[in-house]
């Protein structure tokens, strides 16, 4: 089974998927990504899928997931470069991606996370002047 | 053309003489080439009634097609004709039907009169038949293509995906939508925005007559998989009759952003990616 490779850039995780998704590798990847966030501390996942061209609900159900795994350790998930017949074919299936964002591409995606960063770094410091007390609520 | 009342019963007589034996190989003959298109019940229905209307025009003593005699004959034949075109059958298989009664009538009064001078002859028109037919039969082919290829060039050129500014794309929508014409515009649409890399969409469909509830389950597909590709979509131009029926029907829109005009989901658009527009303050003089 071939594992998906997640890498770090900064305070953001990369994961591009390359190969035909088999639910096995993903669920390996859901695992591999939570134990990733969770020692690097990243505040940012970007799942970029612009090589990806079959996808089922199985798969669609992945990026949700992700999504609320990474939010448990406080991070953003966008997902990148999905092609038209791909999102065509999730919206014929009925999924919506729930709290996913998505971007047209890295750039993109990795912009969205940049301003995400800025918005809550300026949040916590607002914070941490007017309540201290619920900071890490 | 007419012939004399003498002539014509001897005519309408010699096709009763025989009518079942006669139906009854013209239905063999019809059938064969079908290929088991029409069940055996229906062609025999379909042509007892042909035949009747036939012979009834015949014992009036008409031989003039556009007579007014033949006006159930022509109805008869038209039905038939609508009903083979529906069910997507061939000029060829349409028309064999019609065809096939001469043969059975060759065959079975061949049987009794063996005159073969008469039998070249109608051996010959038989032939000439099946000359037209195919005449037709390529005629109408070739008139198929030319009209599947102008709704095909029509469904492109009716589908624009137009850039109103950067990063901003719009659909400008005109006339009747279906389903295969807004499967297009979806397909489309996501491409361009692959290719232009544009985050904001605009699918104006001023020029949309009429909208029901399938092709508003198309219209939030396409802008739900334009999100799921990472780009927002706005809906403009809804007349206000569409908007009534929108609403009588139920259909929900959601989170999806609707303009009136065009103008207003364009300026939307470029607000949200960071573009405003201020107006030039007045020069004096």
């Amino acid at each position: 089974m071939d594992r998906i490779p997640i890498l770090k850039i900064g305070q953001v995780l990369l994961v591009s998927i390359q190969i035909d998704l088999q639910d096995q590798s993903v669920l390996a990847l859901q695992e591999d990504l939570a134990e990733q966030i969770s020692a690097t501390g990243a505040h940012g996942v970007i799942i970029d899928i612009s090589a990806v061209e079959i996808v089922d609900s199985f798969i669609g159900r992945m990026f949700a997931t992700i999504a609320a795994t990474s939010r448990l350790f406080d991070a953003d998930t966008v997902v990148v470069g999905m092609r038209p017949a791909v999102a065509i074919t999730l919206v014929e299936l009925g999924l919506t991606l729930g709290q996913v964002r998505t971007a047209l591409n890295l750039e993109k995606g990795l912009a969205i996370l940049g301003k995400l960063a800025a918005e809550r770094e300026l949040a916590e410091g607002l914070d941490d002047l007017d309540e201290p007390v619920q900071a890490n609520s | 053309m007419s012939v004399d009342a003498g002539d014509t019963d001897s005519l309408a007589v010699l096709l009763s003489k025989d009518a079942d034996v006669l139906i009854a190989r013209w239905v063999a003959l019809t059938s064969a080439p079908l290929r088991g298109k029409v069940s055996e019940a229906e062609l025999t229905r379909e042509c007892r009634e042909l035949f009747d209307t036939l012979v009834a025009a015949v014992s009036t003593g008409s031989r003039d097609f556009q007579d007014p005699a033949f006006v159930e004959v022509r109805a008869a034949l038209e039905e038939l004709s609508r009903n083979r075109a529906r069910l997507g059958f061939t000029p060829s298989e349409t028309v064999v039907g019609v065809f096939a009664l001469k043969r059975a009538m060759l065959e079975t009064s061949g049987q009794r009169t063996g005159d073969t001078g008469l039998r070249e002859v109608i051996e010959f028109t038989l032939l000439l038949d099946t000359l037209g037919l195919w005449t037709f039969e390529c005629y109408a082919r070739a008139r198929e293509e030319v009209i599947a290829q102008q709704a095909e060039q029509l469904l492109e050129l009716t589908t624009p995906v137009v850039r109103l500014w950067d990063g901003v794309l719009a659909v400008p929508l005109v006339g009747t939508l279906d389903s295969a014409r807004t499967q297009v515009v979806m397909e489309k649409l996501l491409e361009a925005l692959v290719e232009t890399g544009a985050e904001q969409a605009i699918v104006d469909i001023t020029g949309v007559l009429a909208v029901d509830t399938q092709v508003a389950q198309h219209l939030l597909k396409t802008v739900m998989a334009a999100r799921l590709m990472g780009a927002e979509c706005t809906i403009s131009g809804i007349r206000p009759q569409i908007a009534q029926t929108i609403v009588e029907l139920g259909i929900e829109f959601g989170d999806i952003t609707t303009k009136a005009s065009l103008a207003d989901a364009l300026l939307y658009a470029m607000r949200r990616s960071g573009v405003d527009v201020v107006r030039k303050r007045a020069q004096v003089g």
